[in-house]
C-alpha cells in the first residue's frame, strides 16, 4: 500500500496491524513521535494524519492507505510554524519529551478553531500528557500562536 | 554550528533513513568522542588549569557535601571547556538533564564567568565518569547547590587564562587587558583578540592559582540571575530533534520486551513461549536471572523476547505464557499492609529525638488531639518509560540510555556482568523526566545483560504497564501526630510517629528501620516552638522494591503535619497562617542538641554552619506567600484558602493555594509559593520547576496511588494511574523567589515546591467545604 510521510511517498508491505507509532520510529527512523503509554492515554504520540491530530499508537498501518501523515519532523521546514515559535517565546518544555505531541495536536486545534477560547485551549488539549507540568505555558504558548499576543 | 547543521538535518524531508540514524548517533555521542572530533577535525586548543579552591576573590567560598560526595568536585576547565580557533566555547555538562534545565544553567554560569558569548557556545554531555567530572548523581535538588562554585571557578580560570594569553601577546600588564563579551581587549589602546585567537597560546600558559582568580561582581552577570537565557535544547525539543532513551538506534539494534516477576522475586515455575516464538520479528527468547528484594539497582529478571522491532517485541511478550511461583511476597496486599501501619504507629517506636519529655507532657496534658495521616505508595511514571541501548562489541559495553547517575549505573553494570567499569560506557541522552526513578539503571543493566547475550545491540523498552508495575515505588507511610495541650490551650508536647517502609529495603535485608535520609526529611527536625517534642519511628517492612520519588519523605512529612497543625488551629478557632507562625516562634537556628537529637541534624547532608535551619527565613516564605495570596480576604462559598509551608533540600517553601470545591471535584484558580532558595542562578527555570513541582504535586495528591494485591500492583497505565491534564491543573501558578545576593548560598530547586503543596491543598479543601482529608489521594473523596 502506498501512503506519504511528510510528502514523501512511501510503499509498505508490512503487518497491517502495526500502529503507526513504530512504522515512523523503528522503519523511518522518524523519533521525534513519542511511545508514552500505547494506549491514546497521553498524547505523546501525535501526528497529523490528513492535517488532523491523531495518536499514532492507535492509528494501524493498514488505516492508512492513501492518507498523508505529518509528523512534528515534517511540520515545519525551519521550526518556524507560529506553535513551534510560540512553544520557544514561553518556553514551554521541561524535560520536553511530551512536545512533540503537544505541538502537534496545539496546530491541529488551531487548524480546527481559530481562535479559540481559554475553555477551548483547555478541553482541547486535554488528551496530552505532559508529567513535568507545563501546562500553564502550554496554554498561554497557544493563545500566543491564535492571537499572536 | 554544528548543533545548527545537524538540527536541519534532522528535519529536512529528504533525508535518507540511514542518515538520519547516523545523526542521531553523533548528535548523542559521548562528551570523549565529541571531543575527539573536534580537537582532531577542527584542531581544538584545550585550556588545562588547575588549582584547589583555597582563598577567597570576590565571592567567598564555602563548603557544600559536594566535596564529600563519592568522587568529589572536579573544577579543573581541562576537563569542562574547550575553544575552537573559530571561536567556537564547547562546555561540558556533566549532569543529567531530566527538565530541569541543569545542563543549560552549569554551563551557562561557566560561560558568563568566562565571558563568553552564550551564541557561541556548545554542549556536550558527559559520559558516566566520575573519577574525571566528579560526581554526576543527578538528584537531591543538589547539582546548582554543589556546582555553583566549581562553575564560577572554573570559568573565572579559564577568563584569566585568556587574558594572560593576550596581554602576553601584547607585551603589556595583565591588568591593563580584560575579557569582554568573548574577546579580550586593552582597556587604553582598543586592541582586541577573539577567544578562538587565543586559545592555543592560553594553553600554553601555566595554571593559575585560584588565589590569582579575579571573579565578576554580581552586577557584571550577564546571563547568571537574568533568566534571559533559553534551554540549550529548545530549538531541539520543539522540532522533535532532541534526543531521548529509546531515539538512539543503529541498523543492526534489536527490540526487546521483558516479562518481569508480577511479584518481586517470584521464580518462573513454568514457561510456554510457543506462540511468542511463532510472532513474526521475533528472534530470541532468553531469560534474565530473577533477583530477590533488596538486590539494589539489579534487574528483576524475567523473560525476555528480542525482536527485530518494538511491535514484535511487544506482541512477543504479551504471548507469552509464564506460571509464577508467587513466593515471599505474594501476600503483600496494601489492604492489609495500611492496617498494620495503623496498628504499630499507635504504639511507641524507637526515638529519633527527645526534646524535653513528650510522653510525660502528653500524659499531663488538659487536652490531647490525635491525628492521622495515610499515604500510598506512587510510581514516578516520567513521561518517557525506562529505556536503553546497549551495544556489546569487542568485548565491550557501550550503553545510551536516559539515566541520573550515569556512573552507577556503569559500576553496576560492570559488576552485574562480571567486566571492569573500563569496559562499560553509558552514554547520556536527554531524561524524558526521571523524578528519582532513573537514578535507578536497573533497565540499562537488562540492555547490557541482552547485548552482551547476542553479541549485538539491543534496546530494552519499557512499556508504560512495565513502568507503573515495576517502578522504586514511593514509599507508604501512616505518619501519627499526638499533641498535648495545657490549660490554657498552648501546645506543650508534640509527638510523632513515623510508619514507613525505608528504602534501605532496596539495598538488602529489610530491618524495618528508616534511612538517616527519611529520618532527615522532616521526621527530626519539626521547626516548632513547642518545650516537649518528640519523633519516633515505627517498625515497617516492604513488600516491594521502595525507592525516592521527587522530594522523597517530606511528602508525607508536610503532608502530616502541615495538616494537622490547620487541624489544630481550626479547633483553637485560631487564624491557621498566624498559628502556623506562633508554632514556628521567633527567628533562631535550630540547634540539635537543644531539639534533643542524639547527634547532627541530617541537613541534607550539607554543613550546618553553612545551610543552617533558620526558623526567621521559613516564616518569612509564609509571611510574603500569605500576603501575596491575600490571605484572609473572602471568598464565595465553595471556595478556600490553604497555606503550608515546609523546609526540604536546604530550601524553605511556602505555598497558598485557593481552590473551589464543586461537584465532588476541586479546581484551583491560582497557588502562589514562595521559594527561598538562596542565590537564585537561573530564576526563569527556577519558576518552570516550581509551576512543574505543583503540577506533580497535585497527581500525587488528587490520583496517586499505587496498591497492591496478592504481590501485584493492581494499576497499569494512565486510566487508572491518572496524571492531571490541561482540563483541570493548578491554573495559574504564581511564584516568588526571595531575592538573595550571591553569599547567600545557593539551595535546592526542583524538590522543594512538592512537599507544601498537598497539606496547602488539603486544607484549602478543608476551607472551602469542610471536608478533611487524612488518607491520600484524594480521589473520589470529595464526592461523599
Ligand atoms: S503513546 Fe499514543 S497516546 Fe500515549
Ligand atoms: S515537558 Fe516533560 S513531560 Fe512534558
Amino acid at each position: 500500500m502506498k501512503l506519504r510521510i511528510n510528502g514523501i511517498e512511501r510503499d509498505f508491505n508490512g503487518d497491517s496491524n502495526m500502529p503507526t507509532l513504530w512504522y515512523l520510529r523503528d522503519e523511518l527512523g522518524l523519533v521525534g513521535t513519542k511511545y508514552g503509554c500505547g494506549v491514546g492515554l497521553c498524547g505523546a504520540c501525535t501526528v497529523h494524519v490528513d492535517g488532523l491530530a491523531q495518536f499514532s499508537c492507535l492509528v494501524r498501518m493498514g488505516e492508512l492507505e492513501g492518507k498523508s501523515v505529518t509528523t512534528i519532523e515534517g511540520l515545519s521546514e525551519d521550526g518556524q510554524h507560529p506553535i513551534q515559535v510560540a512553544w520557544r517565546d514561553q518556553n514551554v518544555p521541561q524535560c520536553g519529551f511530551c512536545q512533540p505531541g503537544q505541538i502537534m495536536k496545539a496546530a491541529s486545534l488551531l487548524k480546527e478553531i481559530q481562535k479559540p477560547t481559554d475553555q477551548e485551549i483547555l478541553e482541547g488539549m486535554s488528551g496530552n500528557v505532559c508529567r513535568c507540568g507545563c501546562y500553564e505555558r502550554i496554554v498561554a504558548a497557544v493563545r500566543q500562536a491564535s492571537t499572536g499576543a | 554550528m554544528l548543533r545548527q547543521i545537524e538540527s536541519f538535518a534532522n528535519r529536512s524531508p529528504s533525508f535518507t533513513d540511514d542518515d538520519r540514524k547516523t545523526v542521531v548517533l553523533r548528535k548523542v555521542g559521548s562528551a570523549e568522542l565529541n571531543r575527539r572530533s573536534v580537537l582532531q577535525g577542527l584542531g581544538v586548543f584545550v585550556i588545562a588549569a588547575q588549582f584547589m579552591p583555597t582563598s577567597a576573590e570576590a565571592f567567598e567560598t564555602y563548603p557544600t557535601n559536594g566535596l564529600k560526595m563519592p568522587n568529589g568536585v572536579v573544577n579543573d576547565p581541562h576537563i569542562f571547556v574547550a575553544i575552537a580557533p573559530d571561536g567556537e566555547v564547547t562546555i561540558v555538562a556533566h549532569r543529567a538533564e531530566m527538565g530541569t534545565g541543569i545542563r543549560t544553567t552549569l554551563p551557562m554560569i561557566i560561560a558568563d564567568e568566562m565571558e563568553a558569548d552564550w551564541g557561541r557556545v556548545k554542549i556536550v554531555q558527559a559520559p558516566g565518569d566520575e573519577p574525571k567530572y566528579g560526581n554526576q548523581d543527578t538528584d537531591g535538588s543538589r547539582s546548582l547547590r554543589h556546582f555553583i562554585q566549581p562553575a564560577r571557578e572554573i570559568g573565572a580560570a579559564t577568563r584569566h587564562m585568556l587574558e594572560q594569553a593576550a596581554a602576553k601577546r601584547w607585551g603589556v600588564d595583565i591588568d591593563t587587558v580584560k575579557a569582554l563579551d568573548h574577546q579580550v581587549v586593552h582597556r587604553k589602546l582598543g586592541n582586541r583578540l577573539g577567544f578562538g585567537d587565543l586559545a592555543h597560546a592560553a594553553m600554553s600558559l601555566e595554571t593559575p592559582a585560584r588565589s590569582a582568580l579575579s571573579f565578576k561582581t554580581e552586577q557584571e552577570f550577564r546571563y547568571i540571575g537574568r533568566g534571559q537565557v533559553q534551554i540549550y535544547d529548545l530549538h531541539d525539543i520543539t522540532t522533535g530533534a532532541a534526543i531521548y532513551g529509546a531515539d538512539v538506534n543503529f541498523p543492526d539494534t534489536k527490540v526487546a520486551v521483558i516479562a518481569r516477576p508480577p511479584v518481586v522475586g517470584a521464580k518462573i515455575k513454568s514457561i510456554n513461549d510457543k506462540k511468542a516464538r511463532a510472532v513474526p520479528g521475533v528472534e530470541k527468547i532468553l531469560r534474565i536471572p530473577i533477583t530477590p528484594l533488596g538486590s539494589k539497582f539489579k534487574p528483576l529478571g524475567g523473560v525476555a523476547v528480542v525482536a527485530q522491532n518494538t511491535w514484535a517485541a511487544m506482541k512477543g511478550r504479551d504471548a507469552l505464557q509464564i506460571e509464577w511461583d508467587r513466593g515471599k511476597y505474594g501476600t503483600y496486599s496494601t489492604k492489609t499492609h495500611e492496617k498494620e501501619l495503623r496498628l504499630v504507629a499507635s504504639k511507641p517506636g524507637s526515638s529519633v529525638r527527645k526534646q524535653g519529655d513528650p510522653d510525660g507532657a502528653l500524659k499531663k496534658a488538659a487536652t490531647v488531639l490525635s491525628y492521622e495521616y495515610y499515604q500510598p505508595h506512587a510510581a514516578q511514571a516520567p513521561m518517557e518509560p525506562p529505556t536503553a541501548l546497549a551495544r556489546f562489541k569487542d568485548g565491550k559495553i557501550e550503553i545510551w540510555a536516559p539515566v541520573q547517575s550515569p556512573y552507577v549505573a556503569r559500576t553496576d553494570t560492570a559488576e552485574y556482568l562480571g567486566m571492569k567499569p573500563e569496559d562499560v560506557t553509558v552514554n547520556v541522552t536527554l531524561l524524558g523526566g526521571a523524578f528519582g526513578r532513573k537514578s535507578k539503571a536497573d533497565f540499562a543493566t537488562e540492555a547490557a545483560f541482552l547485548a552482551k547475550e547476542i553479541g549485538g545491540s539491543v534496546r530494552v523498552q519499557w512499556t508504560r504497564d512495565d513502568d507503573i508495575r515495576h517502578s522504586y515505588y514511593h514509599t507508604t507511610s501512616v505518619e501519627r501526630i499526638d499533641v498535648g495541650l495545657d490549660e490554657n490551650n498552648k501546645p506543650i508536647a508534640w509527638r510523632q510517629r513515623s510508619a514507613a517502609p525505608s528504602f534501605k529495603s532496596t539495598f538488602g535485608e529489610d530491618k524495618g528501620v528508616q534511612h538517616d535520609i527519611e529520618i532527615g526529611m522532616g521526621l527530626e527536625n519539626l521547626p516548632y516552638e513547642i518545650a516537649n517534642i518528640g519523633a519516633e519511628q515505627c517498625p515497617a517492612f516492604s513488600g516491594t522494591r521502595v525507592g525516592w520519588f521527587r522530594s522523597v519523605s517530606n511528602i508525607q512529612r508536610a503532608f502530616s503535619v502541615q495538616s494537622a497543625t490547620a487541624e489544630l488551629a481550626v479547633e483553637l478557632g485560631k487564624d491557621q497562617k498566624d498559628f502556623l507562625l506562633e508554632l514556628i516562634g521567633p527567628a533562631r537556628i535550630l540547634n540539635a542538641k537543644a531539639c534533643g537529637l542524639p547527634g547532627e541534624f541530617w541537613n541534607q547532608y550539607e554543613p550546618y554552619k553553612e545551610f543552617p535551619f533558620d526558623t526567621g527565613r521559613l516564616s518569612n516564605v509564609v509571611k510574603l506567600a500569605a500576603e501575596r495570596a491575600g490571605w484572609g480576604k473572602t471568598l464565595p462559598k465553595g471556595e478556600g484558602l490553604g497555606i503550608a509551608a515546609h523546609r526540604s533540600f536546604v530550601s524553605y517553601v511556602a505555598t497558598v493555594i485557593h481552590a473551589k470545591v464543586e461537584d465532588g471535584t476541586v479546581k484551583l484558580p491560582s497557588v502562589h509559593v514562595v521559594i527561598d532558595c538562596g542565590f537564585a542562578a537561573n530564576p526563569e527555570r527556577i519558576r518552570s520547576q516550581i509551576e512543574g513541582a505543583c503540577a506533580f504535586a497535585m497527581t500525587t495528591a488528587l490520583y496517586s496511588g499505587i496498591t497492591f494485591k496478592d504481590g501485584e500492583v493492581q494499576e497499569s497505565n494512565f486510566h487508572d494511574y491518572e496524571m492531571v491534564r490541561s482540563d483541570n491543573f493548578p491554573f495559574k501558578v504564581n511564584t516568588h523567589i526571595v531575592p538573595h545576593p550571591f553569599s547567600v548560598h545557593a539551595t535546592g530547586v526542583g524538590e522543594p515546591a512538592v512537599p507544601p503543596f498537598a497539606p496547602a491543598l488539603m486544607n484549602a479543601i478543608f476551607n472551602a467545604s469542610g471536608k478533611r482529608i487524612r488518607n491520600l489521594p484524594i480521589k473520589g473523596q470529595l464526592r461523599s
